[in-house]
């Protein structure tokens, strides 16, 4: 465990030491995301203008899906997007060889190894809108405590996800990134999910790539009128997922075939 | 060689390198499904609201956007700066042929090796929407044609333009994801754009966006579009770009500094 933690602050370290030679990208990424959020806000508010509600939500509420979806995608920005989308081009190179040799887990390995703060205007404007939806919900306190528990889940399913989908290069050599397609359906987080009309959208959204469990649970949570069975479908779903992505990355090995052999 | 007999052996070659590719093509196609999202939603919205849009009207509108955008989709941008930081530009002009021949011979075949899939996808929204399939009549189609071809040349010159300004800062791709912004914005990719405040719609008509989705999409759900005119919009602001690129090339050049140039 030390040496995880150990392993951990070097690996921040070198890779913000090696970012930070482009720190004046900071300011055109933080300009990017803030217009970015700036246009969900507004589309999400075009809805409510013309009278519509999401599917019954309010636009507080809506405001903090929208929230949950920005720190998710700030999440992924630093943390998955750097790490988990190198795995598609270490296969083809081979160079996976490399981190199956090192004496510390993978799994472990390919997914701290790098920590991108491209990733931070988005978590710090996301927190914003939360925040701003939660007062204007006028939010319990308790709430505020079950949101944290909720994100944590949240981005347990997002990690499982990114990660199951970028393991399925291991039999799919590819040029082309698979998860940019998770990515462009988890695009859906943006709105509440009874916003989707019934049948295939909200199957697909609940059980197929869950973001429904990702962005409009936390909500509801927050907001304290969270629907039981989905509070805790959200906490089991969330470990099964990890434990089922791991199982399904050590399979993956068993048919990687590396650069030599 | 004769001009054209060029154009010819670039197409060629072209296309057989993206049918190498073809299998990862249906990735590509499939991570632009934000507009298949934004359909449920907006059909959705549109059934308990008075938005102008009847709930069938609003999936042919995502229809439309969904194939105007598989088809106008360009990344030159990262292709060009891709071969500037690692020098291959050098070989590039070399040859007797200006590179942004290359650059849209690529495009071109992609579109051609594409289109199987946008028509597959198109049936996939129609079979989520049986009641929304329908056929816009051959002249239709036959504008659409025009304006969509239009719409992807403007796209193409401006990321062009923007690629040029590698030549002086060198991640012009962060240039490129501000610009994205204001497209998605502003061409009617988010929502039908007579559904935005009046005023935002006045600042959408000083730039060349709504041209680019928005109107090929009001054209292919049935509605009254001035085709000559939004031509001719597109054709001044493709004038306009292409000086203005011709310009930063040749500023560019002098500039250029790579292995053996």
């Amino acid at each position: 465990m030390r040496r995880h933690l150990l392993l951990l602050r070097l690996f921040f370290g070198t890779s913000l030491s090696a970012e930070l030679e482009y720190r004046s990208n900071f300011a055109v990424s933080m300009l990017s995301s803030a217009l970015n959020l700036g246009a969900s806000v507004f589309t999400v508010r075009l809805f409510f203008e013309h009278g519509t509600t999401l599917g019954g939500w309010s636009w507080p509420a809506a405001v903090i899906v929208l929230g949950a979806f920005t720190v998710l995608s700030g999440v992924s920005q630093s943390l998955l997007q750097p790490n988990l989308n190198r795995l598609v081009e270490q296969v083809r190179e081979g160079t996976l060889d490399f981190v199956l040799l090192k004496p510390v887990d993978t799994q472990f390995w390919l997914s701290t190894r790098r920590f991108s703060p491209w990733g931070l205007p988005d978590l710090l404007l996301g927190t914003a809108l939360i925040a701003w939806g939660a007062v204007e919900a006028q939010a319990p306190i308790f709430g505020y405590f079950a949101l944290l528990g909720s994100m944590l889940c949240s981005s347990a399913i997002l990690y499982s996800l990114w990660f199951a989908m970028a393991t399925t290069t291991i039999w799919f050599v590819q040029i082309y990134n698979v998860t940019e397609v998770l990515r462009s359906l988890l695009d859906a987080g943006r709105f509440p999910i009874d916003a989707f009309p019934r049948g295939a959208y909200r199957f697909v959204f609940t059980f197929v790539i869950p973001v429904a469990f990702m962005t409009s649970v936390p909500a509801q949570v927050l907001t304290g009128q969270v629907n039981p069975i989905q509070a805790v479908g959200a906490l089991v779903l969330a470990p099964c997922l990890l434990i089922a992505s791991r199982a399904f990355f050590r399979f993956a090995l068993r048919y990687y075939t590396s650069a030599s052999s | 060689m004769s001009f054209l007999g060029k154009q010819r052996a670039l197409l060629v070659t072209a296309f057989a390198h993206t049918t190498t590719y073809r299998a990862e093509m249906v990735l590509w196609a499939l991570s632009g499904s934000l507009p298949i999202i934004l359909m449920g939603v907006w059909s959705e919205a549109a059934r308990d609201a008075t938005l102008g849009y009847s709930p069938l009207e609003m999936v042919r509108y995502f229809v439309a956007v969904l194939v105007i955008r598989q088809l106008t989709f360009v990344w030159v941008i990262w292709e060009f700066e891709e071969s500037l930081v690692r020098g291959r530009l050098s070989h590039d002009l070399l040859r007797p042929i200006d590179p942004v021949w290359q650059y849209l011979a690529n495009h071109v075949a992609e579109r051609i090796v594409r289109f199987p899939i946008v028509v597959g996808l198109v049936f996939l929204c129609f079979a989520l929407y049986p009641g929304a399939a329908y056929f816009p009549g051959w002249a239709v189609l036959g504008q659409a044609a025009l304006l969509i071809a239009g719409s992807f040349i403007t796209r193409f010159s401006l990321q062009y333009t923007l690629a040029t300004t590698c030549f002086f800062n060198e991640r012009a791709s962060s240039l490129e994801s501000l610009s994205f912004i204001a497209y998605a914005f502003l061409s009617g990719m988010l929502a039908p754009l007579d559904l935005y405040p009046e005023l935002v719609q006045r600042l959408a008509g000083w730039t060349p966006f709504p041209y680019l989705i928005f109107t090929p999409a009001r054209l292919l759900i049935g509605q009254q579009v001035d085709v000559v005119g939004a031509l001719q919009v597109m054709a001044a602001w493709t004038f306009g770009l292409v000086l203005l690129q011709r310009w930063l090339w040749r500023k560019g050049l002098a500039r250029y500094s790579a292995m053996g140039a």
